[in-house]
């Protein structure tokens, strides 16, 4: 699974943000998923509980899903990313590259394909802490 | 807040060998027939062999070699496809025959994703099919993957090799390997590129035809690699790998 690979990319960075902030143990990871990549949490927190070892042992996972926001670059308009209204194959797509939605997605007002994604792409690392 | 994927990369490039980035200032050149051709033949020649058409908004790789449906599986992370045998990940995959308009920042976060994701395992050479020009997946590629190597392909126009000198002054200042430069669609025996790239301190890797049995060879790999373009370009392959 996709989740797989981003689970490790986090516990790679997680390894790497302890080792440069001196932590002997990892206790809380906050991470931040966008809406848009539409990554299953229940895969994602077991691959990172599978993946995690030596000072990320203990750690806890709190995993928070951000809403998709997108606006129109070409007139304003800001609306919400809904998954619902795209098939399988589109909703895979930006799954796995979430930038595809400029494939498949336009402004509901305008039309234009020309829209930023305000938040809720990809995986972010919120905070990382831990015991000195 | 951190981005965790760039952190990988290298750790999902850390079994390829070869990491070479076909690349020049300007469209138009041939790049994407240079990568795959190179691709095809380092294939041939019994490497382990990725092709990654990085170039998102304009791809250009499945129709040189022919794919109909070259979709990566999901395996904790993702698979690339097997074509003509060799790993193959193209952006069309996913954006199928619809314009994918993207602004830099945006193919910014698109080539990050796919390097992040995509288990290339065990290679020779990963041949990486550039966008166009000197932007963000340039710089991208330059900051995120370790021990890349740049092939440059310019045509015999100054129009192209201005923009190529540009790239190659860039190359130098951040002391990224250049493997050289091939002048593509040569029509005369005119030296003006041979000359400047090696008063540069490039290394001139030779010059391809200008051949007009390319174009009917699109699709057709068996005709493609029968072209002089291709003889040629295996007879420069072998000076640099082989």
């Amino acid at each position: 699974m996709h989740e797989w690979a981003l689970a490790e990319a986090i516990i790679s960075s997680v390894s790497q943000i302890a080792e440069k902030e001196g932590l002997k143990e990892v206790r809380e990871v906050k991470i931040k998923v966008g809406e848009l990549q539409q990554v299953e949490i229940d895969i994602l927190e077991f691959a990172l509980s599978e993946l995690k070892m030596d000072k990320l042992k203990n750690a806890k996972f709190i995993v928070e899903t951000v809403k998709a926001e997108l606006q129109c670059r070409a007139c304003g308009q800001k609306w919400v990313f809904n998954k619902n209204e795209l098939d399988e194959e589109k909703t895979e797509a930006i799954h796995f590259v979430p930038e595809t939605v400029h494939a498949y997605i336009k402004c509901p007002r305008c039309g234009s394909p020309d829209f930023e994604i305000l938040q809720g792409r990809g995986v972010w690392l919120e905070s990382v802490r831990g015991v000195k | 807040m951190l981005d965790p994927r760039e952190n990988i990369i290298n750790k999902r490039l850390e079994r390829v060998k070869h990491i070479i980035a076909v690349s020049s200032g300007k469209g138009g050149v041939g790049k994407s027939l240079v990568a795959s051709t190179l691709a095809l033949t380092l294939t041939r020649k019994n490497f382990g062999v990725g092709l990654f058409d990085a170039d998102f908004t304009s791809p250009s790789t499945h129709l040189i070699l022919g794919v109909k449906d070259a979709k990566p599986k999901e395996e904790k992370g993702i698979i690339p496809a097997q074509v003509h045998g060799l790993k193959y990940v193209s952006m069309v995959a996913y954006s199928k025959e619809n314009t994918l308009p993207l602004r830099g920042v945006d193919a910014s976060n698109a080539l990050i994703e796919l390097f992040a994701t995509t288990v290339w395992g065990e290679l020779d050479f990963l041949i990486i099919d550039m966008p166009p020009g000197i932007s963000d997946a340039t710089l991208d590629v330059i900051r995120l993957v370790k021990g890349i190597k740049f092939l440059i392909v310019t045509t015999p126009s100054t129009l192209a090799f201005e923009t190529v000198k540009k790239l190659l002054k860039l190359l130098a200042e951040l002391k990224v390997p250049v493997l050289g430069v091939i002048e593509n669609m040569k029509m005369n025996k005119n030296e003006f590129i041979r000359q400047n790239v090696t008063d540069a301190g490039f290394h001139f890797l030779g010059w391809l035809p200008f051949d007009p049995k390319v174009e009917g060879s699109l699709g057709d790999i068996k005709a493609l690699l029968e072209t002089d373009f291709a003889k040629r370009l295996a007879e420069i392959i072998s000076k640099i790998f082989l």
